[in-house]
């Protein structure tokens, strides 16, 4: 048989990043000493042998096409100093020697439509997940939900103007790759999964399958002559979980797959200790293109937090302060019995205390 | 010149408003690449019957097992054949990031180039693991895209049951809250696990993340198995210029409200300058002529707030390392897990701290590979197992750093007890006499 020779992968595992660090960046490495923020959009870093380095951070759509890369590498290049970065909720930043580099490098991202914020106590960019464009259990799209919210939000994207910094993310399935945040927009399934029974035995490893159920509702079971499975609908909470690995028990459904909103997740330590978020509404529509019925719900939450949020309070902090039949008050949100979590350890979520406010 | 645009009257919606379209990005693909044209008529399709139609299978790269999302459409007419057929084929090709995501713009638009020559012209920085993805391409040209990227110094990220692509924070690059070489900390350990990152043979993922400082800029304590966390174990540092400049601007409703009221343990207090205490655990810093911040560095808990807010005349100590957490994860399958604290410090200053720190790791994953049921992940094997056995394994002694509170039940044998009390004083001995 004719072979041609296949070449070898190089191993070599995480790229050293020095050759991508602004000088002023290698030069400082370890010895910085304070920041402020100059303005919504930009970092001010002074080190301790004064240098000092200009950050500007712009929104960017995450899934960027060539055009876009280029046009930004353009302008690091023309406006900045050919170095950028990018934040963990896809903003990129340009980093320059000098505060008399900030303005026209301001002036020429918003020329080309790039919002420069996402810093200090303002609304950033959304962490997403992929939907419909590539993902294969999406229950809705994640880029195109991104892109309604935060054509609403622009205006807080490039203002600092709320009690702390607010993180926001959305997931297109129950698994949640979009992450914990302050609020989070999340599918929530409402039946159990449609079984397509002569793909089964093909298709899924039925053992794994069963393993993988949260509530064991899935068991193996003999349907039509072939061998299939079954779900207990009683135990079944719609999760999902079975799907990925057997994609014959369809979970997502056009219409009775809702969109739940999840608020006062924080992974930072300051204040309080790390906290997951809280399921505060469900049973909201997948409406594309633009889904106005999350982002009426989704706005109003952040208008009350930012109304009502003292300085620094962070979206659990506020709720903390205020106590959860408040928040349910002042955001006209229904407190229905589904927001009472009864999986394992859910005791600790109950009011074991006399502390009521009235 | 592409072929036709399909219709998009769904998708077109999304390129109105203000913030940047990725619909508007696609379209200027489009128009030379018929990828990028079938791919908008099937996301189009999506928008229209709230359904997915991308199923996974089996592409990958020579002399590795993952890395790659396969990705075949299962959009297909009466005869079984792709409606959209020039994005039937529509793979990912993950790649790791340099630390911290730093980027020069060569780099940048050699990767554009390789990406419009062999796959759709469609790159996300970053996915939510840190890989950059380069979205879409044939089965046939994943290779020859990724060795023009593998040639560049890039190499592929994880997929599968394996070890992840990492993310560290911007961290000592240009941040005065960083407690340790996070770019060095993550090359060196996730360099070490290569193998189970391009082979995967795990029983399900294994995520490790470095953040600096306690404000966990990496999301680590919720996402990462193996979190590595900044932290100091000497005294709050203080500048009393920068003190006094910070209060003159933003006065005492501000210090008291937002800085001294807001400290986790209350041991942030405002004292008059004449009453404070001395003590070789005290930080304090005058922020006028009568007033100063007193901070008790014994009941500090690293919060990092009061630095946050005063940033520059407070500062984190000089004595710095990290906290290792392990266990976090989200939801599936037995519900969300926070790292839990495992390590409450080490040195990350030398190699020789770096190699504790991949043995440790090493160490981990072995025990996670043997013990772990198919698809567990190491938090719910931890959860399963329960810690002590976990730390005998990796031969940690126990901590009361290591929970929030002791033992509210007493469904214990503990008939152990006196050993136990004499192996720690024997070892305190040890210790004291070393």
């Amino acid at each position: 048989m004719a072979t041609t020779a296949l070449r070898r992968p190089i191993e070599s595992g995480v790229p050293d990043n020095k050759p991508h660090l602004h000088p002023k960046f290698i030069k400082n490495y370890g010895n910085w000493k304070y920041h402020d923020r100059p303005r919504p959009g930009v970092l001010h870093h002074v080190s301790h042998t004064g240098d000092e380095v200009w950050s500007i951070r712009a929104g960017t759509q995450r899934q960027m096409d060539v055009f876009t890369i280029r046009k930004l590498c353009d302008i690091a290049d023309k406006f900045a100093e050919g170095f950028v970065r990018f934040t963990i909720r896809s903003n990129i930043e340009f980093m320059v020697s000098t505060a008399k580099q900030v303005d026209p490098l301001i002036a020429e991202l918003e020329k080309n439509g790039f919002p420069v914020g996402g810093t200090g106590n303002s609304i950033s960019m959304i962490a997403h997940t992929q939907g419909w464009l590539h993902c294969d259990i999406p229950g809705t799209d994640a880029s195109g939900v991104v892109k309604a919210l935060m054509d609403d939000l622009i205006v807080e994207f490039k203002r600092e103007e709320m009690p702390n910094r607010v993180h926001l993310s959305t997931s297109c399935c129950e698994i949640n790759c979009g992450g914990q945040a302050d609020l989070a927009i999340i599918i929530q399934h409402t039946k159990p999964p449609k079984i397509n029974h002569d793909m089964v035995a093909n298709v899924c490893e039925r053992p794994a399958v069963v393993a993988r159920c949260p509530v064991a509702a899935i068991r193996p079971a003999m349907v039509n002559g072939k061998p299939s499975l079954e779900i207990d609908e009683s135990k079944c909470m719609c999760c999902g979980a079975c799907f990925p690995p057997c994609p014959p028990m369809q979970i997502n459904d056009p219409e009775f797959s809702k969109l739940a909103i999840w608020v006062g997740g924080k992974n930072s330590n300051a204040r309080g200790k790390p906290t997951f978020m809280k399921m505060v509404a469900s049973g909201l529509p997948n409406n594309p293109p633009r889904w106005p019925e999350v982002s009426i719900v989704v706005k109003n939450i952040l208008n009350v937090y930012k109304n009502d949020g003292r300085p620094w309070e962070r979206m659990s902090d506020w709720i903390e302060r205020i106590g959860w039949p408040q928040f349910f008050e002042k955001t006209g949100l229904p407190f229905t019995k589904y927001l009472i979590d009864d999986w394992r350890g859910s005791r600790a979520s109950l009011n074991q205390s006399a502390h009521i406010r009235f | 010149m592409a072929k036709k645009l399909h219709d998009t009257p769904q998708l077109d919606q999304l390129e109105s408003g203000p913030w940047p379209s990725f619909v508007t990005g696609i379209k200027r693909l489009a128009e030379t690449n018929d990828m990028a044209v079938d791919l908008l008529g099937q996301l189009e399709t999506s928008y229209q019957t709230k359904k997915g139609y991308w199923k996974g299978g089996t592409v990958g790269v020579f002399g590795y097992g993952g890395g790659i999302i396969p990705r075949f459409t299962e959009l297909k007419n009466d005869k079984g054949e792709p409606v959209f057929p020039d994005a039937a084929e529509f793979h990912t090709i993950r790649v790791q990031p340099p630390a911290g995501m730093h980027y020069n713009t060569a780099t940048l638009r050699k990767m554009s180039d390789i990406w419009e020559k062999h796959g759709s012209g469609l790159i996300a920085f970053h996915g939510q693991s840190g890989d950059i993805m380069f979205q879409g391409a044939t089965t046939a040209n994943v290779q020859p895209a990724f060795d023009e990227l593998n040639e560049m110094g890039f190499d592929l990220g994880g997929a599968g049951p394996a070890v992840r692509t990492s993310m560290s924070c911007v961290g000592a690059a240009r941040c005065e809250n960083s407690c340790y070489d996070e770019a060095t900390a993550h090359r060196t350990v996730l360099n070490n696990f290569m193998d189970d990152m391009h082979r995967p043979s795990l029983p399900y993922k294994f995520k490790f993340k470095f953040s600096g400082c306690p404000n966990d800029c990496m999301n680590s304590i919720q996402r990462a198995d193996m979190a590595v966390i900044g932290t100091w174990r000497d005294n709050i540092r203080t500048d009393e210029k920068m003190a006094k400049a910070w209060f003159a601007k933003h006065g005492m409703d501000e210090l008291v409200n937002d800085v001294v009221a807001r400290c986790p343990t209350k041991t942030l207090q405002l004292k008059q300058i004449k009453s404070l205490k001395k003590g070789p655990h005290i930080s304090s810093v005058a922020i006028n002529d009568t007033h100063a911040i007193e901070i008790d560095n014994k009941d500090c808990v690293r919060c990092m707030h009061c630095i946050n807010v005063m940033s520059g005349s407070l500062a984190t100590g000089v004595d710095k390392g990290a906290s290792i957490l392990v266990g976090g994860k989200r939801t599936l399958k037995i519900g969300d897990l926070f790292g839990t604290v495992v390590i409450p410090f080490m040195k990350l200053e030398t190699e020789e701290d770096m190699e504790k720190l991949v043995d440790f790791g090493q160490r981990t994953i072995d025990f996670f590979a043997e013990n772990a049921l198919e698809h567990e992940r190491t938090g719910e094997m931890i959860e399963r197992i329960g810690l002590v056995n976990f730390l005998e394994a990796m031969e940690i002694d126990v901590d009361a750093n290591m929970v929030a509170y002791p033992r509210t039940n007493p469904y214990v044998r503990a008939d152990g007890w006196d050993d136990e009390v004499a192996k720690i004083n024997a070892k305190k001995q040890a210790g004291k006499g070393a």
